[in-house]
């Protein structure tokens, strides 16, 4: 499903010097495979999601998701191939404060080439615990609510990747699990491949495969061995 | 979910903002737009009352713009008169035997064909400085009403919603008959029978009370500075106590209850004055001919009231509606200005959204697409705002300006194309009842207003064309 090689990138100090953040020699996720990539903050795990979901381009390398080579397209075609095979949970869930929450997932759908369903946007919130806050805004929903919205949302275009950075670090610890139970479920029965990134051991210990940042990235490595 | 769905509840959302910016380009428009239509309606009204019928004015020698706006507009400090005998230059014998048919031969004195009898098609006498309330009286003779014709037209200018003209002479009301415009028996409530009395030079203490004159008619609404003028019967107000002496009466008959009536001798020629005489020539040398051979002499002066108020028009009223038109423009352009800084500033707030929509698989154009359509819609909603409120305001004002100008409002009536614009179109469309009114410098300026707004979102749109997915979603919300 998705295979990752030779991923570099780096960032341009305000010096002038390049830093490198990322060399990944190899990484791979197989279809419907959920995994769990840990790491401590700042050592490269949102930046890992950008350069996949292809919001960022590396400096080099291969990131292909089932067969196409993504670093090799245009912007905007990396913009419709996130619209219409990736989704994307974020951290601090990101809903537009001007969306109702079926509305919210409904944007979700709006950048592809496939139609607006409502009745699968309806169903998806359905699905998470939400059918009687359609029409909330989320200023006047509960934060795990709102996580509930961003994950159906992510799901709106039955995406076959689904990326999760930090998806419960701002939920309190009564609907953290709730949450990961939800996208897991999800995932499990749309076949969506999952990846999620956590610096939460307690949620990374509920998959089978977890990845550790430090192992997969070299430049990780080297500034280990360096300390 | 369309990009104009996702705008407009991005306009939404910030209802307050939004509602302040989309006000001020509709107060920007209304001022564009009412300014146009005042500018447009108001020359339309001079130019179109500079076309009475008639092509040329005499007067007394003196200024040629008050003679003109005195005559044609009623407006200005009354001239000084003419004598009745340079009225009669411009009748032929048998036309100055009619008119004065109730004189004795001996205060008429031998008549003659007048002088420019042969170039004139019709001259009408118009004695003027009376007012009843605040609307000028004109004395003038009947056929003010029966041979004033526009140009193209065989039927008389102007007609009667009430009542009939007044005639030189009535049994019953002697020469004392009189016609209200419509906008005079509007305001003042007069009705046919009623009796009115002018008052010397608008003085209220010098009420002519012992020639009180009959309304026997009111005109039909002609969107004229006549709508605002009381005719009467030109004899009756040389009769009128302060205008001149004649005691003089002979029996003319019996009325149906058998009392006698008697008819005051008409004033002598000798002591009779014009205020102006308003020509329309016979050919198109006769202006000409007449006005070089009367401006020659020292009793009077011929103008051309088209001339007159075009040259009234370049030299004072137009700088002045330009500079105002200027000045409405840049109200305009100041309000796009505001759009493009309200947007501007709301990027900062909405860098996050517009990387959320980017991560959500947007593409670059399609956000830009989404700032672009809120400032269309901010633009156009307050534009067409503006463009009603204008029309609406200026609609429920109509009766002032009416009053002022003559002119009625109606309330999607658009401002005219100016007249140097309107020659360059073919006459079948400017005349045309449903395209002409479209030619509208209103429905061309307005649209550009908008559109200069919607160019100003450019550079909001392009910020959010700019905006750097990763590292915004990577900073803190």
């Amino acid at each position: 499903m998705l295979k990752i090689s030779n991923l570099k990138k780096s960032f341009r100090l305000p010096t002038g010097e390049r830093m490198q953040i990322l060399d990944v020699p190899q990484f791979n996720v197989a279809a419907a495979e959920q995994m769990v990539i840990v790491g401590r903050s700042g050592c490269g795990k949102s930046t890992l999601l950008h350069l996949i979901s292809g919001i960022g381009t590396p400096d080099s390398g291969e990131i292909s998701i089932n067969g196409l080579d993504i670093s090799r397209l245009s912007e905007e075609g990396r913009d419709r191939f996130r619209a219409e095979v990736m989704g994307y949970v974020f951290q601090t869930f990101n809903l537009l404060q001007g969306f109702s929450a079926l509305e919210n997932v409904l944007l979700g759908m709006s950048f592809s080439r496939g139609k607006v369903d409502r009745d699968r946007a309806r169903d998806l919130l359905r699905r998470v615990g939400l059918d009687h806050r359609l029409n909330a805004y989320p200023r006047t929903m509960s934060v795990g609510e709102q996580q509930r919205v961003a994950v159906a949302r992510a799901l709106a275009n039955r995406p076959k990747l689904l990326l999760a950075d930090e998806p419960t670090a701002n939920v309190d610890p009564a609907n953290q699990q709730s949450i990961v139970d939800l996208i897991r479920e999800t995932c499990q029965e749309e076949e969506i491949s999952l990846v999620l990134v956590t610096h939460a051991m307690e949620v990374a210990e509920q998959f089978q495969r977890i990845e550790p940042l430090e192992k997969l990235n070299m430049v990780a490595q080297a500034n280990k061995a360096h300390a | 979910m369309s990009i104009w769905q996702i705008a407009w509840r991005s306009v939404r959302q910030r209802a307050l903002a939004s509602s302040l910016t989309s006000f001020s380009m509709a107060l920007g428009v209304l001022l564009v737009t009412a300014v146009l239509l005042v500018h447009g309606l108001v020359s339309k009204s001079f130019t179109d009352n500079s076309d009475l019928g008639y092509n040329m004015i005499a007067g007394a020698k003196g200024g040629k713009l008050q003679l003109v706006l005195n005559t044609t507009f009623y407006l200005s400090e009354p001239v000084e008169n003419v004598p009745y005998t340079f009225y009669q230059e411009f009748l032929t014998k048998p036309q100055q035997e009619k008119e004065l048919e109730l004189m004795k031969p001996a205060n008429r004195g031998e008549l003659t064909d007048g002088t420019f009898a042969k170039n004139t098609e019709f001259a009408i006498p118009v004695c003027l400085g009376d007012y009843y309330q605040n609307f000028r009286v004109v004395g003038t003779l009947p056929k003010f009403f029966e041979e004033f014709k526009d140009y193209d037209s065989d039927e008389p200018k102007y007609s009667f919603r009430e009542g009939r003209n007044f005639q030189v002479w009535n049994d019953e009301h002697g020469y004392f008959e009189a016609v209200v415009g419509s906008m005079v028996a509007q305001k003042t409530g007069l009705k046919i029978g009623d009796k009115i009395a002018a008052s010397h030079g608008g003085d209220p203490n010098d009420i002519h009370t012992d020639s009180p004159f009959t309304v026997v008619g009111i005109l039909a609404p002609s969107g004229t500075p006549n709508d605002r003028a009381v005719f009467v019967n030109m004899e009756g107000f040389y009769l009128m106590s302060g205008h001149a002496k004649v005691e003089e009466s002979e029996e003319v008959g019996a009325n149906t209850t058998g009392e006698t009536i008697s008819r005051r001798q008409p004033l002598p020629i000798k002591q009779r004055e014009v205020t102006a005489i308003l020509i329309r020539t016979s050919d198109p040398f006769s202006p000409i001919i007449i006005k070089n051979r009367v401006n020659e002499g020292n009793i009077a002066q011929i103008v051309m009231p088209v001339m007159e108020i075009t040259s009234l028009f370049e030299l004072i009223v137009k700088p002045i509606q330009t500079l105002l038109l200027v000045i409405t423009v840049l109200i305009c352009f100041v309000s796009g200005i505001s759009i493009l800084v309200s947007i501007y500033n709301s990027m900062n707030d909405r860098k996050r959204e517009i990387a959320v929509m980017r991560a959500l698989g947007a593409r670059r154009r399609t956000v830009m697409g989404i700032v672009l359509s809120e400032s269309i819609i901010l633009s156009v909603g307050g534009g067409i705002l503006g463009w009603l409120g204008a029309h609406f305001l200026l609609y429920a004002s109509s009766p002032m300006i009416e009053a002022q100008t003559g002119v009625q409002i109606g309330l999607f009536d658009l401002a005219p194309l100016p007249r140097k614009l309107e020659v360059l179109l073919p006459s079948a469309i400017i005349e045309n009842d449903w395209i002409g009114p479209l030619f509208s410098l209103e429905l061309v300026i307005v649209p550009a207003l908008i559109l200069l707004a919607v160019l100003v979102g450019f550079l909001p749109a392009y910020t959010a064309y700019r905006t750097d997915v990763a590292e915004t979603l990577s900073s803190s919300p």
